[in-house]
């Protein structure tokens, strides 16, 4: 089939970007949508052009490095799908398709696709952790957990940290990314003695690094690859405002 | 030349705990005055950056990643293993020991082996301390499943995840000293050179991939754990990004490298469905404990699967084997497939594949059940290949997957330059000529966990009186002018092709002539091959742009040099080990039926090869493998 592409193509982080075109034919169905743009750069390079700077790794849903808006919607048109997952068969022949990076003003451009996320990385050294040397550790059946609060953990310790939760976000917020490991670590034994110190300062580095508040729109559960669900930020908020109060 | 490993003296399950008892400690306010750095922070590198840190060392780590918690570990699913026990099934450390060191097919040092099954147990307990929410029964213990090759339940798994949740763990330990500013963290930053003052490692050289600035840093010890090179075939499980540069570069420097050729190419792959595919991805092996593997009994058959009647299936695992049949371990089962693909058998548009076939477990088992084991597996398979599964067969395929071998090390982890330690899978340690699964993961926490932080200090304690390390040292100085002059010389080729190309065309000669089945004729034609491509590589490459900016094309061009130097020394190692065992299958060196034949009275040893200038052969130093407490026996699966 044949794609019209309308790329954001910018130089750097100061530079003005603005959307080129390109169409590509002989696209298969089969092809992911990064072997697609992978064929624009191989053709791009091969007439000494720039290729298009996007982020991807694994390629398989789960390092969380891609991540593009397409058509308007963060890793595209599937649902929990990352943008590696994603194939032509989604597509139509003819179809306009606009490739944008996830924008947020905590996320600056680097180039092109490319947006810097290091901010999430931030909010995580505020104690997105638990305090425990190596060697520490007593044996690993001596304290259960109950199979059901395990689970829990689990789906909230599923996030890739891809950003697309920010990205969609009117308010680009962080509170997704946040509450997900706040909630992971609170709900273990091994985590709650700290939850009260990590809410506080994991909220309040999320702030400083310019994310927005949360306005309950739900848009992030919506476009997670990892359905991780929006009541993990109710828990957040309960959880900073029990520690708030038990602070004073 | 013979090589030491310098394994501690006494009984096996004494050695470690004798190491760790007279290993030399550095005193809490010099380690304030060491600097280590680490290359690397996927599992290996994360955790040995924290637990070395948490000791009060001052800890550089670099990633080419924009954070940890992407390294490519994240991407492991099945499970890690430990000899816990917690199934009463007769579990101990001698017997993983075993499973590890006859899965290896006896290819791997004795004590290092001991070593990963005695710190296995601690494993686990230092992850859930992490918060690493492994699988649990109801009862709120921990829960385990039997993972290939062994007959215990040893495996720890948290979901389809675990690799990323194991990940988390070690990269939030990291963060945890990111902020308690014991560890700078460099991401974005690959390392491009190893630099030597007197003999041992000093430093590094490392670009900076925004901006394109080529930085020294200096430490009293350097830790590579840069992973895997098995997307050196170009098509393979590994991310795209994965290299083999950092090793090499250390190779170039003086470090042995071990058992080069040894890769695991993994049977339960998806096929590639095109040309302009650049990566494979993995579908567990637990589906062959109820999908049938066969190809049609004609050649070049263009039937579609559910026209083709029974009596003209060839099962071939099922007839080859029929102990273990569709469950014959990694190594048969791939070769396998690829013999049949090479002889016209393959199936899929490209007869490229075989096909893994469930209707008889679904018949006998109904949806039901087959949804609960799989669900998510066929999910997963349709929404890359738009197939229902349980309507056809899937289609797989062999794939590159593991490297074996890697950066040769002693005991304590530490490679032949005085300094050097190399760590999970960049190094060749523990898994022999063939590592088994969920092996890996436990290997790479493991060191950098637990042998790290005590063989380092070991080291360091040598280096306390060392001035800190000046970078515009001479040394530094050449390190940088030759880094630089290499990017300079990649850019001013302004060739017609772009570094995949090159790429492609090599992984090809790799899979074909040093993967699966390697001949003497088929290596030797592969080193001309590779020779005549690396040639035409520095006639006709072209990288648009600069090297003072973000230029993906450069970071793969860097990449791919080395790997056409790699895959000879691959080919090499290969044509040197005149026997099979384990992934190195050498076609001359087989039973009349198709066996493996391992020479444990010529082969018994590491290959451990040394750089000796450009343009001359490499020198093989051996370590030769004594069996004190285990009698190898053969691999049999029939
Ligand atoms: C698809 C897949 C599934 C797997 N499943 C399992 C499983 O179920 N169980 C199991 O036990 N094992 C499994 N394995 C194997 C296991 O995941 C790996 O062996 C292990 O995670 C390797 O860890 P590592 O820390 O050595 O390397 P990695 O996690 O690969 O980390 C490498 C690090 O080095 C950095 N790096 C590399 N080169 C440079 C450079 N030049 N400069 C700077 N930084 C650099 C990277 O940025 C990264 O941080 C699987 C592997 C794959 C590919
Ligand atoms: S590339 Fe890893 S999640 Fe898409």
């Amino acid at each position: 089939m044949q794609v019209f592409l309308k790329i954001w193509r910018q130089a750097g982080p100061s530079d003005a970007g603005k959307l080129v075109d390109y169409s590509l034919d002989n696209i298969s169905e089969e092809m992911s949508f990064l072997d697609m743009l992978d064929t624009l750069n191989d053709m791009l390079t091969r007439k000494g052009e720039m290729p298009v700077e996007f982020d991807h790794d694994c390629r398989e849903g789960i390092c969380g490095q891609c991540g593009v808006m397409i058509n308007g919607r963060a890793h595209g048109p599937l649902k929990n799908t990352t943008t590696c997952q994603l194939h032509m068969r989604s597509f139509k022949n003819g179809d306009t398709i606009y490739i944008e990076p996830f924008r947020a003003s905590s996320f600056p451009i680097k180039r092109d696709l490319k947006v810097d996320r290091s901010a999430f990385d931030k909010i995580i050294q505020s104690g997105g952790f638990i305090t425990e040397r190596t060697g520490q550790a007593p044996e690993a059946n001596d304290i259960p957990i109950p199979f059901e609060t395990a689970e829990e953990a689990f789906d909230a310790a599923a996030c890739i940290g891809c950003g697309a939760c920010v990205a969609v976000c009117k308010n680009s917020s962080a509170a997704l990314f946040t509450a997900a490991k706040i909630t992971h670590l609170a709900l273990l034994p091994q985590g709650k003695y700290e939850s009260q110190k990590r809410v506080l300062n994991m909220v309040n580095t999320m702030d400083e690094q310019g994310f927005g508040h949360c306005s309950n729109t739900e848009a992030c559960e919506a476009e997670c690859p990892q359905q991780i669900s929006v009541l993990h930020i109710a828990r957040m908020n309960y959880e900073f405002n029990k520690a708030l109060v038990l602070k004073k | 030349m013979a090589l030491d490993p310098k394994i501690p003296q006494g009984e096996l399950d004494k050695k470690w705990s004798h190491y760790k008892a007279t290993a030399k400690l550095v005193n809490p306010a010099n380690r304030r005055k060491l600097d280590i750095i680490v290359i690397g922070a996927g599992l290996a590198g994360s955790s040995a950056a924290a637990s070395l840190a948490e000791q009060g060392y001052h800890i550089k780590c670099f990633c080419f990643h924009d954070t940890p918690r992407r390294a490519h570990s994240v991407a492991a699913q099945g499970g890690v293993n430990a000899c816990k026990n917690y199934h009463n099934d007769g579990d101990n450390i001698f017997r993983m020991f075993y499973d590890t060191l006859k899965g290896g097919d006896f290819r791997a040092r004795e004590a290092n082996v001991y070593r990963l099954a005695e710190c296995s147990a601690n494993l686990i307990d230092q992850a859930v301390a992490q918060g690493v929410p492994f699988a649990r029964e109801y009862g709120g213990y921990l829960a385990n499943r039997s993972f290939g090759g062994v007959q215990v339940s040893r495996t720890f798994y948290a979901r389809g995840q675990t690799g990323q949740q194991l990940l988390l763990g070690a990269y939030q330990a990291l963060m945890r000293q990111v902020a308690a500013e014991q560890v700078q963290m460099f991401t974005r930053h690959e390392m491009l050179d190893v630099v030597l003052i007197d003999g041992k490692a000093k430093g590094v050289i490392v670009r900076n991939m925004d901006t394109g600035e080529i930085e020294r840093h200096g430490a009293h010890a350097v830790i590579l754990a840069t992973g895997g090179f098995g997307k050196i075939y170009y098509l393979s499980t590994l991310a795209m990004a994965c290299n083999g540069s950092a090793i090499w570069r250390a190779y170039k420097k003086g470090a042995y490298m071990g058992n080069p050729s040894w890769t695991q190419i993994h049977p339960t792959s998806l096929p590639q469905s095109g040309e302009n595919q650049s990566k494979l991805t993995l579908m567990s092996e637990s589906l062959r404990n109820d999908g049938r593997i066969w190809v049609p009994k004609a050649a070049n058959d263009n039937r579609t699967a559910n026209s083709i009647p029974e009596g003209e299936r060839d099962y071939y695992l099922e007839r080859k084997y029929p102990a273990f049949g569709n469950l014959a371990p990694r190594d048969i089962a791939s070769r396998a497939a690829k013999e049949r693909i090479d002889a016209g058998y393959g199936v899929g548009p490209t007869h490229n594949a075989v096909y893994l076939d469930f209707s008889k477990a679904l018949a006998e088992q109904g949806e039901k059940k087959i949804t609960a084991k799989y669900g998510n597996l066929f999910r997963m398979y349709e929404k890359i290949t738009g197939i229902n599964a349980y309507k056809e067969p899937m289609r797989i395929s062999p794939a590159a997957h593991f490297s074996m071998g890697g950066l040769w090390v002693d005991y304590e982890l530490m490679t032949t330059i005085p300094g050097l330690f190399a760590l999970g899978e960049a190094n060749f340690a523990d898994h022999g000529a063939n590592r088994l699964g969920a092996n890996s993961l436990l290997q790479a926490c493991v060191d950098g966990y637990f042998v790290a932080p005590i063989t380092v200090p070991n080291y360091l304690a040598g280096e306390i009186r060392a001035a800190k390390v000046d970078i515009n040292d001479e040394a530094f100085a050449i390190a940088e002018k030759n880094v630089r002059q290499q990017i300079d010389t990649l850019l001013a080729i302004k060739g017609t092709q772009p570094a995949d190309h090159f790429h492609k065309q090599l992984g090809r000669i790799l899979y074909d002539k040093c993967g699966l089945s390697r001949s003497a004729e088929g290596l030797q034609q592969a080193i001309a091959e590779i020779r005549d491509l690396r040639a035409s590589f520095y006639i006709d490459l072209t990288i648009p742009g600069t090297g003072n900016e973000i230029n993906s094309e450069l970071e793969k061009a860097l990449r791919v040099a080395d790997y056409l130097e790699i895959g000879e020394l691959m080919c090499i190692d290969a044509l040197n080990r005149n026997e099979s065992c384990g992934a190195h299958f050498r076609e001359e060196y087989q039973t009349p039926d198709g066996e493996a034949m391992r020479d444990d009275a010529h082969y018994a040893y590491v290959s451990a090869w040394q750089y000796d200038g450009p343009g001359l052969p490499p020198i093989l130093n051996k370590e030769n493998l004594h069996f004190e407490f285990v009698q190898p026996t053969v691999r049999n699966y029939k």
